[in-house]
Parts: structure tokens; C-alpha cells; sequence
């Protein structure tokens, strides 16, 4: 107890004459702290900082990756003389078609807990937008890797905050920043960029931490005993000064992972989660519990999004599926040239997640078949019983409005038959995930299923806008 | 023993917080050029710690309800879009502070409802000192205030007129900035005499801040933290200085209007607006 007290009172008076310090005399900077590992902010002011002369490392040449464009500008800089400069070249320059790499500590790495942000000045030839910024990339590990995507340069200098999403995390990184740039945004038309002034620094005015995973959506899925579902969609959001969020995405290092139900699911550091046992049943409900809620935070803030697993013994057949081995398939989006079909959409990424988004929908199919020779092999499911789909409609439900979804054996041959079954307005939820576990006998007038080839939706635009995801046949062992 | 121990350990620690108050005003006296009068107020008449649990202490505080039509003044005024209302989800004194709590929801016709309580008829008075320790909610369209506005003699006189001292408002989307100002006539809304002062290397949406003013005769003195930052007198007003009638205490969280427009798609609900203490001292 008297240590305690001890320690509180030497805390705070330290905090009093370091108050006194900085305010009166303004000369003394943050050498009380006890670093184990070099705290230098800095990375370039008109050169490296604590850096060798090899402290750009660029990606494999052999992916593209042009190592000539990268140097250093008299004629340009932000602050004082000289500044980082950067040629972006086209993509048919036979020295490489991209640019990209890591400034790397090249020491012991350094320790950052008391920054929150890289910051650097940055100004392009054009208004070009830039892939990728970051920093936590050593080229070793990775572990601590953090990037901000997309950034549309201006002509004058501009200054860019990567906010890093746990500083304490970072006590010996190496990994000072990542660029990586390509012409997607000029047609194919080179441009320069030049950065200063570039170094972690404690901001102060980043705030309102807003973690999330799996895109911040709250997530269904089955899976089998013994296999693996890696937790993707990892991302930090902070408001700055200027009142604006900044989004970067995060490695699963930066979060604790917790499981509602380690009978059921454990997960790793890495945010792999393994699917251990079928559950067992609760004491106090007498029910069978086979779901485990997979959950994230950074910090003692809780991220947004959360991943509900049930662990399963199916046999699976997964046409669309981020948690089960997809067959090949023709396409997500098969379209006909008949003038009456209106779809568009197929499949697209969403918050990190994989899912089959369509507008304008009449009817659509996904065709798995051999379309055009194209080598696919239908899907034998004589031994599945069951269908998966999950459906969010994008937009408001009716009762009368429906979701046809029409199954092929021996699509396109002679021998074609095809299974129907309609899932009502009733059943569906506007801007929800419903899931869906249709029995195959349920689909009227599918008499075979030895080679089913495609599935249609058919809605007769009664409802126009419509993801679905994880789609596959299974049967339970 | 042990208990005797913890409590020195308490009350150590409250004479340091009161250390480092008094080293902080010692950095404002080493400005030579510091002529600004400072706190000649030391009587405390009104002190509200928030200690209790529920609704705030109904010998200091009244509610306002509704969204301003009632009052003959819808939107308040400035075109504001919450529905105020005295229910603990809007108005909670709870874990020791007062929290007002903007939501979006569906109510009385609003899309969005809110808290604000004023001392009229209970605590006014003339000059003195008005401070509160704060912590802020953030977020484009947020609106919190912590204000004074003149005594209106029942009725007979109208804003601008009573006067209107702003101890601090604050645009959500402006995380580190809080605006002073005062209103009356010739100098009321957009024309009202203010001064912004910015936290550097903080915000006010992540930690308690105190805004004060201290008001006299002739001036009136605006601080933040401490931090003496403005003094508005007769010669900086653009019209007849009003602040010599008893005014009263109003705290506030709007939700968009004139001053600091609509919330949008990346304002995040709810808002909360954590006031720790509210006191008031009078000349001695």
C-alpha cells in the first residue's frame, strides 16, 4: 500500500515539474523517456533520419516493380532543401510498370508508442491518386502493417495522417512506410510525386477509435470441425482535427480476438478462426450449442462487426462461399442477349467480404456447366440434401414482391429439367442477411441431380436489388 | 490505519490537481503583457457537482421541452432539428456527471431528440464567475453550448436585447475549436463578437475541459483550462452593451441548425455531452 501511494506521488510530480519545464523554458523535448529501443520520430527532412543509404527497399522487380523512378529532388521540398521524389512510370516501361516499396529501419527498429500518426507532405505532378500509403511493412513479418488506400494527390503540397491504430503495439518496428503507385488513375500516363517532411509524430487531436472487422457487419456462417475461417476486413477509423474520419486498414496483430464459445471455436493472434468441436449442451437451457460468436477489439474499444459461427459435419458442394472451397464455376453473372433481361451486377467485394451483388434484376443466372467449352464440369449432388443461400435485399420489401430460384440437371442437353422453388417477400428482410436452407426436394419438378449445371433467379423485377452469399449444397454426415 | 492512509493518499492528490493549477497560472503571469483582470470572483453561490442519480437537482435546474415552437420560436431559432425533452435518455445525472444525450429517432415529429436545462428563475444573478468542466461530443452537425442569457423582465424585453454571453459552443466537426461570444442588439447571430480558441495537440471531445467566464461591470473575460484567451468590453461591441441585469445559466446539445449545419451520413449516434460541474461565484 505505502508503495503505492510512493509511486502515484512520484508520478505526479514528475507530471507537474515537466509542466513547469516545458512551459517556462520551451527548450527541453521528450528525452525523459525510457526507450529500450530508439524513439527518432523521423524518417526524411532534406535526408533520411537514422536510416542507411539503403533504406529504400522496392518490391520484386520480378512483379512489375520499376526501381529506377526512386530518388531524391534539390529542386523540390515542403521544408528546407531537398525532398523524396518519385516517378510513377507507365505500365509498359520495360523497367517495370509500377512503383513501390518500404523505407526500412535497418538498425534494431525503433520504439513508437508515443507517436499517433505517420504524417508527411506530399505533392504531385497531376492529381493522381496513389494506392497505397502506409507503414508497419518490414519485408520480415509484416505484422504490424497499416495502409491507407487511394489517396488523390494535389499539385501543391498537401498533408497526408496515417493514424496508427494501437501506438502501444509498436515497440521495435522497422517498418517506416510503404508506397506503392501505378497509373490506374491517369490511363496510363506517368506522373512524379515528392514527398517531406515525413515522420511519426504524436498529433494529439486524433480521436474516436471506431475498429471493425469483417467490414463492421455482423456475419453468419457454417463451418466444419477442423477447419479454418480467416477474420478479414480488418480496419481502424479515426476523426482528426479537421473533423474528418481517416480509414486504414489494419493487420490482426493491432486486435484481441475473443470467442463466445472455445467448445466450439478458438481464434489466433493472427484472426484465424478454428472450428474445434460440435459444441455441447448448456446446463442451463438443456438446448445444443453449436455457434460461437467471434469477436475484436483494439484497445478497450470494441470493434464493429462480429462473426457468428456454427460448427457443422456437412458434405459441401459451395458454388459462392468465403468459408468453404468454391467449385469453378462459368460465371456469377450469366446474362442472355435476348432483349428482355435487364441485370447487371456479379460478384464484388464488399467490406472485405465476397458477395454476388445485382441491380436492375429481372433474372440472372450462375452458370457452372461448361459454357462455351470452357472445361467447367457440372456438379454432381446426388448425395446433397439441402441448399444455403443467404439473401439481402437492397432495397424495400412487399409482400407479393418474390425470389424465384430455378435449378438445372443436364442444363442446355437434351435431357434438361429444372426444379423450382420461391421464397416470398414474407421471408425476406429489406438491407438484412436472411439465410436460407432450402431441402432439394423442396424445388418442384427437380427429378435429377446428378449434373446440375445452373441456377437462375428469376424476380421479375419485383425486387431490382439483391446480394447474396454463401452458396452451396450440402448434406449432413 | 489503512483507511487513514488512503485517505491521505486522496487528499495528496487534491492538493497536487491544485499544484498544477497553481503552475499553470504562474506560466499565464510570466507574460509580461498579461493587464487582463482576473478572477476577483472567490464566493461560491451555486455549485453543482452532479453527485446524485437521475433527473439533474430541480434547485438549480429546469428543463426546456420540445422544439422551440411552444416558445414561439421554432428550431429555436437557428432552424435546430432536435426535439428536447426531459426524459432520462435525454437527461441522466449519472457516475457522477451530468449527461445530455443527442439520438436519432422518430419523436413528436423530429428525427432526432436532446436535452437542455437552464437556472431561469432559480439561480440568476448580475456579474460573476460561470464555469464548467465539460467533456464534448464530436461529429458533424453537433451542436453543445454552455451559456448565459439575460433576465427578459417577464416578458418585456426580447433577444437581443436581454443580452447573451456564450461561454463555449462548439461545432461537432470541429473536434479542437470552441467559440466565446457575446449577443445583443447590433451584434446578434452571425454578427455577434466572438473568438475561436483552439486546443493544440488535444481535443475537447476526449477528455473534460473547463470554460469559464468571468463577467464585471465592464468586461467580461473568457477562459478555457485556465487559459485567460479573450476579454470583451463596451469598446469591442458594436452596439449598447446589455450585460448589466441578472442573466442565467442555460446548457445545451443541438443537433444541426444554422451554426453548425446538418449532421450527415458520418455523424455517429448517440452524442453525449458529459458536464462534471457547473459553479458560480459573486464578487466577495
Amino acid at each position: 500500500m505505502m508503495k503505492n501511494i510512493k509511486l502515484k506521488y512520484w508520478k505526479t510530480t514528475l507530471l507537474a515539474i515537466m509542466i513547469m519545464t516545458v512551459s517556462c523554458e520551451r527548450e527541453l523535448t521528450d528525452d525523459i523517456q525510457i526507450a529500450t529501443y530508439p524513439s527518432n520520430g523521423d524518417i526524411y527532412t532534406d535526408a533520411p533520419v537514422g536510416l542507411t543509404d539503403e533504406f529504400f527497399v522496392s518490391f520484386d522487380p520480378a512483379s512489375g516493380a520499376n526501381t529506377q523512378g526512386f530518388g531524391t529532388d534539390d529542386n523540390e521540398a515542403y521544408l528546407g532543401t531537398s525532398s523524396i521524389r518519385i516517378d510513377v512510370p507507365t505500365p509498359s516501361d520495360p523497367d517495370g510498370g509500377y512503383i513501390g516499396g518500404i523505407f526500412k529501419d535497418r538498425g534494431a527498429g525503433r520504439d513508437l508508442t508515443g507517436y499517433d500518426a505517420l504524417t508527411f507532405w506530399v505533392k504531385g505532378s497531376t492529381t493522381a491518386t496513389v494506392g497505397t500509403f502506409g507503414f508497419g511493412t518490414d519485408f520480415e513479418s509484416n505484422a504490424y502493417a497499416v495502409n491507407l488506400d487511394n489517396v488523390q494527390l494535389s499539385t501543391d503540397w498537401r498533408k497526408v495522417i496515417i493514424p496508427i491504430p494501437d501506438p502501444s503495439k509498436l515497440l521495435q518496428e522497422k517498418g517506416m512506410f510503404i508506397f506503392a503507385a501505378g497509373t490506374q488513375s491517369t490511363n496510363g500516363v506517368g506522373y512524379t510525386f515528392w514527398l517531406d517532411e515525413m515522420r511519426f509524430e504524436k498529433l494529439g487531436t486524433i480521436g474516436q477509435p471506431r475498429p471493425a472487422i469483417l467490414g463492421g457487419q455482423d456475419q453468419t456462417a457454417q463451418a466444419n470441425i477442423d477447419t479454418t475461417v480467416p477474420i478479414i476486413g480488418l480496419t481502424q477509423t479515426f476523426n482528426t482535427a479537421s473533423g474528418q474520419d481517416i480509414t486504414v486498414t489494419a493487420t490482426p496483430a493491432y486486435f484481441d480476438f475473443e470467442t463466445s464459445n472455445p467448445f466450439v471455436a478458438s481464434v489466433n493472434d493472427l484472426g484465424i478462426v478454428s472450428v474445434d468441436g460440435a459444441g455441447e449442451i448448456n446446463p442451463e437451457t438443456g438446448q445444443f450449442e453449436n455457434t460461437a460468436i467471434i469477436t475484436a477489439s483494439i484497445g478497450d474499444v470494441q470493434a464493429a462487426g462480429s462473426l457468428t459461427l456454427s460448427a457443422v459435419d456437412l458434405n459441401v458442394i459451395s458454388l459462392f462461399s468465403d468459408v468453404f472451397a468454391n467449385v469453378p464455376v462459368d460465371n456469377y453473372n450469366g446474362f442472355y442477349l435476348d432483349g428482355f433481361q435487364t441485370t447487371l451486377g456479379g460478384a464484388i467485394v464488399e467490406g472485405g467480404n465476397n458477395i454476388i451483388d445485382y441491380t436492375l434484376l429481372n433474372f440472372v443466372a450462375i452458370e457452372f456447366y461448361g459454357r462455351e467449352g470452357s472445361g467447367v464440369q457440372p456438379v454432381d449432388a446426388s448425395e446433397m440434401t439441402h441448399m444455403h443461400i443467404d439473401i439481402r435485399v437492397n432495397e424495400n420489401v412487399d409482400p407479393s414482391d418474390f425470389f424465384r430460384i430455378e435449378v438445372f440437371n443436364n442444363f442446355t442437353t437434351g435431357s434438361q429439367i429444372a426444379g423450382t422453388y420461391t421464397v416470398t417477400g414474407d421471408d425476406l428482410q429489406s438491407n438484412t442477411w436472411v439465410e436460407f436452407d432450402i431441402p432439394l426436394s423442396s424445388f418442384a419438378g427437380l427429378t435429377a441431380q446428378e449434373a446440375l449445371g445452373a441456377i437462375i433467379f428469376v424476380s421479375d423485377a419485383t425486387i431490382a436489388n439483391v446480394s447474396l452469399d454463401n452458396i452451396f449444397f450440402y448434406s449432413e454426415n | 490505519m489503512l483507511n487513514k492512509k488512503l485517505k491521505v493518499k486522496i487528499n495528496s492528490s487534491i492538493i497536487l490537481g491544485l499544484l498544477c493549477f497553481g503552475v499553470f497560472f504562474l506560466i499565464t503571469n510570466c507574460d509580461p503583457d498579461e493587464t487582463q483582470d482576473v478572477a476577483k470572483f472567490n464566493t461560491l453561490v451555486m455549485e453543482d457537482m452532479f453527485n446524485g442519480e437521475g433527473t439533474p437537482n430541480d434547485l438549480f435546474w429546469n428543463f426546456e421541452i420540445g422544439n422551440g415552437e411552444a416558445q414561439g420560436i421554432p428550431g429555436w431559432g437557428n432552424n435546430e432539428l432536435q426535439y428536447y425533452t426531459d426524459r432520462p435518455e435525454n437527461v441522466l445525472v449519472e457516475d457522477g456527471v451530468l449527461k445530455i444525450t443527442a439520438r436519432q429517432e422518430e419523436y413528436e415529429g423530429s428525427s432526432y431528440t436532446s436535452g437542455r436545462i437552464l437556472t431561469r428563475g432559480k439561480q440568476e444573478q448580475t456579474y460573476g464567475r460561470f464555469e464548467a468542466r465539460i467533456k464534448l461530443p464530436w461529429g458533424q452537425g453537433i451542436w453543445p453550448a454552455f451559456w448565459l442569457l439575460g433576465d427578459d423582465s417577464e416578458g418585456t424585453v426580447s433577444w437581443p436585447q436581454i443580452g447573451e454571453i456564450d461561454i463555449m459552443e462548439n461545432r461537432g466537426q470541429e473536434p479542437t475549436l470552441i467559440n466565446g461570444s457575446v449577443h445583443g442588439p447590433g451584434y446578434s447571430g452571425e454578427n455577434a463578437i466572438t473568438k475561436p480558441y483552439e486546443l493544440t495537440n488535444d481535443r475537447f471531445d476526449t477528455d473534460f475541459h473547463i470554460f469559464g467566464v468571468e463577467w464585471g461591470p465592464n468586461y467580461i473575460n473568457y477562459y478555457v483550462d485556465g487559459v485567460l484567451y479573450n476579454q470583451i468590453t463596451p469598446e469591442d461591441v458594436t452596439g449598447e452593451w446589455v450585460f448589466n441585469h441578472d442573466f442565467y445559466i442555460i446548457i445545451n446539445l443541438a443537433v444541426g441548425g444554422n451554426y453548425a449545419g446538418a449532421p450527415n451520413a458520418t455523424t455517429v449516434f448517440p452524442q453525449e455531452m458529459l458536464v462534471d460541474y457547473v459553479k458560480v461565484y459573486s464578487a466577495n
